[in-house]
């Protein structure tokens, strides 16, 4: 058993290491016409640009993807330099009508991202050419190895219940050096997809033909992310089946972010675009789907008909009938813990992290600031979204929506929820994001603290403040401390995870949707304490 | 302002000092030689098994006490001069207090085993305990092989503890069956095999003769009594129950049995000393209760209760209805009211259990009444809120049966064996209990 394990984490770095590694592979350049053929697509107005790229991607050197990405942000750069230098002239002249035209030769878009449109034709090398055999050496290894890693699990942890056995004890999940590789790893996987594109177009072209065979087109490196989420969510969800194989709550729960993430959030909306119809996830309630509300999107949904039409009623129902109805009858955890993506991934792949969150009351302070801080981001962004979108003026009290949408785009969608979000899993716990950043966490929380039948109920004085709910409470509640005064738990916080009731060792904790009456309940005296309390607020 | 030293910051001393906190503003200090902060006893294993980190067993962050004007004094109290309220220090240091709450809990006893105080033995309670077990075996190498000799609930917990770093361990045990003076058969017998089963070698009517050193000192082997074996091994843990730990008093005019006698109002024979926790003794037991209850629970309880009479809402320490908890490896006991090992002359017993070998309830109600008197559960949850209110309502078994869907506590989507148990009843006596589907109202109704 021992020997597979190890095998399997052989294989799982080394599928690793040729992943990491395929990025420097292969070589970039265009052809004339290929060159011609972008041009044309992307109806650059500007005569520059398409010599300036000539120059420096039609070549028969082998560019590598830095040298490549380099060469077209220079282009990029020669041509918006150029007509700035213009702009500059004419205004020095005042020579307003010259200046005017000259806006619209300048190129937008990050150079990035344009660099990865082109670099995306552009390559030739193992992994656009032999894709089949570069897609297993990668992606098929590392499934192999982890899975040789996790499944002899059945045996090695022994007879089903917790074991938490060695977890601090780990280098890996007791923020060791593992848990630094790995949060370095993380963290540099999400800077480069979400700033640095072009860098990674090696990854995106093994998963082209999962792409195509599914919505027709070549995936973008959002369709590679996608298909990474799922890989990664149905591996780790394995693990989780392993540990909790005692446990029918987490199981179920985790089949249910599992499916949810695979269909809702990666299939439908890929088939969707086969179809000619938006990309869209049925289940990413606003306002989590920030953009839900943008000039762009609406603009598309209103394009496409009856169907368009649906989403967005869909989308409005979702969040102001179906979020609120659902967390009444079962608390936040249905959306949290059952259905959201973010906490599919938190969940499966952070699971070993849960235990690092921070419990203190200090972080508990920040983190209600934080969060919502956020949610009050997001409303005044989709108010001026919305009064843009109606209105039809640029701005709202002098301040460009692009310009918010912008900096919410950057800060809260790319730097939050994905670099920080799930990047830190390994040092700050699992849910980093949904505990500090998620707007949608805080609108649901406040349900959930004011009109919600669900708590967590505990048992009486049987508590015998170990402690073991409280570290692996992956929201930093410190369950403990409600535990062991006998009170029920209703902190707009919990996610429902269950965890905390699973490493009980004396059975307190018990998820519950009961009657809301009653439902926070602070007491005095402990249960098995024969105070006549009655008497005692008499007295007092 | 009034003085309130509390010597011990185990649960009983600590939960009192919280309390007369909530209640007034009387000057606390703590004292522990043990520890600079609280943490929770019950958790040290989670902490050798690596489930939990030391801070993680403390439930109060180190900024709590200053907040809440509780002084912590690190120091071991030698002895107590009643005549003028001073303590004296093992370090020559004195302090004086005006009530005393002596809360220091219990020690591991040793019935005078030769090499009982060997380097490598060692009991599980203090911290020390715990650094002394990480020293000694840290992994399988240092330690290959490890004998505990006692069959509680701390045993079984230290074998569960040496047996998650791999370590070989032998358990020996003096009764016939695992804890068979306060489980019933059908319960020890159950955990027997789950001992067994997890690869821990239990040897039942088993007694240690002695234990034997090498040239350094340290643990080489133990002997059996019955059998002459030797067994060589590291480390010898010795969990053969608590007594209070008391010795710094004996001198002290306080009056003593085994532990620190009190009445009712956790008072001892001197005015304004009084004592709570494992350490304190009733003159008779309370109820069914045994004097001495070193019990978690027990200790809370009192706490509470001597922080109402020393802020002057003098009350009796009224333990309610019995309740207790465990867990034997992957197995969770819950215990509410009285299920005795065996069973007395009035009292019916209904034992369920259920194929897989893991699970089962004990049920304990009066032949003639039917009024149940109690429940032992194990691999499955139950309500403690459910068995209180029944036994103060004092309903029969057949209500409890009926209403088994309530009292149930497991994780939502668990498997409910209520019917297979209430058929077996109704099958075994003859009745014709229907159970009822559960009602929030009823759970939630307070009697």
């Amino acid at each position: 058993m021992k020997a597979i394990k190890q095998t399997g984490l052989v294989l799982f770095l080394l599928g690793l290491a040729v992943f990491i590694g395929t990025i420097f592979t292969g070589s970039f350049s265009l052809k004339q016409a290929e060159l011609d053929t972008f041009l044309k697509e992307q109806n650059y107005k500007s005569e520059v640009i398409g010599e300036a790229l000539q120059k420096a991607v039609v070549t028969s050197n082998d560019l590598n993807i830095f040298q490549f990405s380099s060469a077209v942000r220079n282009a990029y750069a020669t041509s918006n330099n150029h007509y700035d230098d213009l702009i500059a002239k004419y205004d020095a002249e005042k020579n307003w009508d010259e200046k005017g035209k000259q806006f619209q030769y300048k190129i937008s878009g990050k150079p990035h991202s344009l660099s990865f449109s082109l670099a995306k034709s552009a390559g030739k090398g193992p992994a656009p050419d032999s894709t089949g055999l570069m897609w297993f050496l990668t992606f098929g290894l590392a499934i192999i190895g982890a899975l040789m890693y996790i499944v002899p699990d059945v045996i090695l942890l022994g007879k089903p219940g917790i074991k938490n056995n060695g977890v601090f004890l780990n280098a890996a999940t007791n923020r060791g050096w593992i848990g630094w590789f790995a949060f370095i790893f993380l963290v540099t996987f999400y800077i480069l997809l979400y700033f640095f594109p072009d860098y990674i177009v090696n990854w995106v072209y093994l998963v082209d033909p999962i792409s195509n065979s599914i919505s027709g087109n070549l995936a973008s490196q959002w369709f590679l992310y996608g298909f990474l989420y799922c890989t990664v969510m149905s591996v780790m969800a394995v693990r989780m089946y392993i540990k909790y194989r005692h446990n029918k709550y987490q199981i179920l729960r985790t089949t249910s972010v599992l499916f949810f993430q695979i269909v809702f959030a990666f299939l439908i909306p890929e088939i969707l675009v086969r179809f000619e119809k938006p990309w869209y996830d049925f289940k990413n309630a606003f306002p989590l789907d920030y953009d839900f509300f943008f000039r762009w999107n609406l603009e598309e949904l209103l394009a496409s008909g009856a169907f368009g039409l649906f989403i967005l009623v869909w989308g409005i129902v979702l969040t102001i009938v179906v979020v609120p109805v659902m967390v009444y009858f079962f608390g936040k955890r249905w959306y949290c813990s059952w259905v959201c993506g973010c906490g599919g991934l938190a969940e499966t792949l952070g699971d070993p992290y849960r235990q690092l969150s921070s419990k203190t009351l200090l972080s508990w302070r920040v983190e209600r600031i934080i969060i919502h801080s956020v949610l009050i981001f997001v409303l005044v962004m989709t108010g001026f979204a919305l009064y843009t979108f109606f209105s039809g003026e640029g701005q709202v009290l002098g301040i460009k929506t692009q310009t918010i949408q912008d900096i919410y785009g950057f800060l809260i969608g790319s730097i939050f929820a994905g670099v920080i979000g799930t990047g830190f899993y390994p040092i700050f716990g699992n849910r980093v994001w949904c505990r500090f950043g998620c707007p949608l966490a805080a609108y649901l929380g406040f349900v959930q603290r004011f009109k919600s039948r669900f708590r967590i109920t505990t048992n009486g004085g049987q508590c015998i403040s170990c402690g073991n709910c409280s570290t692996y409470c992956e929201q930093g509640i410190d369950v403990r401390a409600y535990a062991q005064k006998g009170e029920n738990i209703v902190r707009s916080s919990c996610v429902g995870c269950g965890v905390c009731s699973a490493v009980c060792p004396r059975g307190v904790l018990k998820l519950e949707n009961g009657p809301e009456e009653g439902r926070i309940n602070p007491t005095d005296v402990l249960l098995g304490n024969d105070v006549d309390l009655m008497d005692l607020v008499n007295k007092k | 302002m009034e003085h309130i030293v509390i010597i011990g910051n185990g649960i009983s001393g600590v939960t009192a000092a919280r309390h007369i906190r909530k209640l007034s503003d009387k000057k606390i200090t703590i004292i522990s030689a043990e520890t600079e902060y609280f943490f929770s006893r019950t958790a040290l294993m989670y902490v050798y098994m690596g489930h939990m980190t030391f801070e993680h067993t403390q439930p109060y962050e180190n900024w709590f006490w200053k907040k809440n004007r509780i002084e912590l004094k690190k120091g071991f109290v030698k002895t107590v001069e009643t005549e003028n309220k001073t303590l004296h220090f093992q370090d020559g240091a004195s302090l004086t207090y005006d009530k005393l709450i002596i809360a220091t809990g219990s020690k591991p006893n040793k019935f005078g085993w030769p090499g009982q105080d060997l380097d490598g033995v060692m009991g599980m309670y203090h911290k020390q305990d715990l650094e002394n077990l990480e020293k000694y075996a840290p992994n399988n190498k240092v330690c290959k092989r490890a004998v505990i000799v006692g069959g509680g609930l701390i045993g079984i917990e230290m074998a569960e503890m040496l047996h998650s770093r791999h370590i070989p361990v032998t358990f020996l045990v003096r009764e016939n069956s695992f804890w068979n003076g306060v489980l019933p058969e059908g319960e020890s017998n159950m955990i027997n095999r789950e001992i067994l089963s997890s690869g821990i070698d239990l040897r039942l009517s088993t007694n240690l003769k002695e234990i034997v050193a090498d040239e350094n000192g340290n643990v080489k082997s133990v002997i059996i009594d019955e059998t002459g074996e030797e067994l060589p091994c590291n480390v010898v843990g010795l969990t053969a129950g608590v007594s209070p730990n008391i010795d710094f008093i004996r001198d002290s005019g306080i009056e003593i049995g085994r532990g620190v006698k009190v009445n009712r109002y956790l008072e001892t024979n001197v005015e304004g000393i009084y004592a709570i926790g494992d350490c304190a003794e009733q003159h008779e037991g309370i109820d069914q209760r045994r004097p001495i209850e070193a019990v978690w629970y027990t200790g809370r309880m009192m706490g509470e209760t001597l922080a109402q009479t020393i802020c002057d809402n003098k009350t009796q320490y009224k333990p309610g209805h019995w309740f207790n908890s465990a867990k034997f490896i992957d197995i969770e006991y819950q215990t509410y009211g009285w299920v005795w090992a065996q069973a007395k002359e009035h009292e019916s017993r209904f034992y369920w259990e259920h194929e897989d070998g893991k699970k089962c309830i004990h049920i304990n109600y009066d032949k003639t009444t039917r009024e149940f008197i109690g429940i032992n559960n194990f691999g499955i949850r139950m309500r403690h809120e459910f068995f209180d209110k029944i036994l103060n309502e004092k309903r029969t078994v057949d209500y409890v049966l009926e209403h088994l869907a309530d009292a149930n506590f497991d994780p939502e989507f668990y498997k409910l064996h209520e019917k297979e148990i209430v058929a077996k009843f109704n099958q075994e006596n003859n009745t014709n209990i229907q159970l009822k589907k559960k009602s929030w109202k009823r759970i939630f109704s307070k009697a």
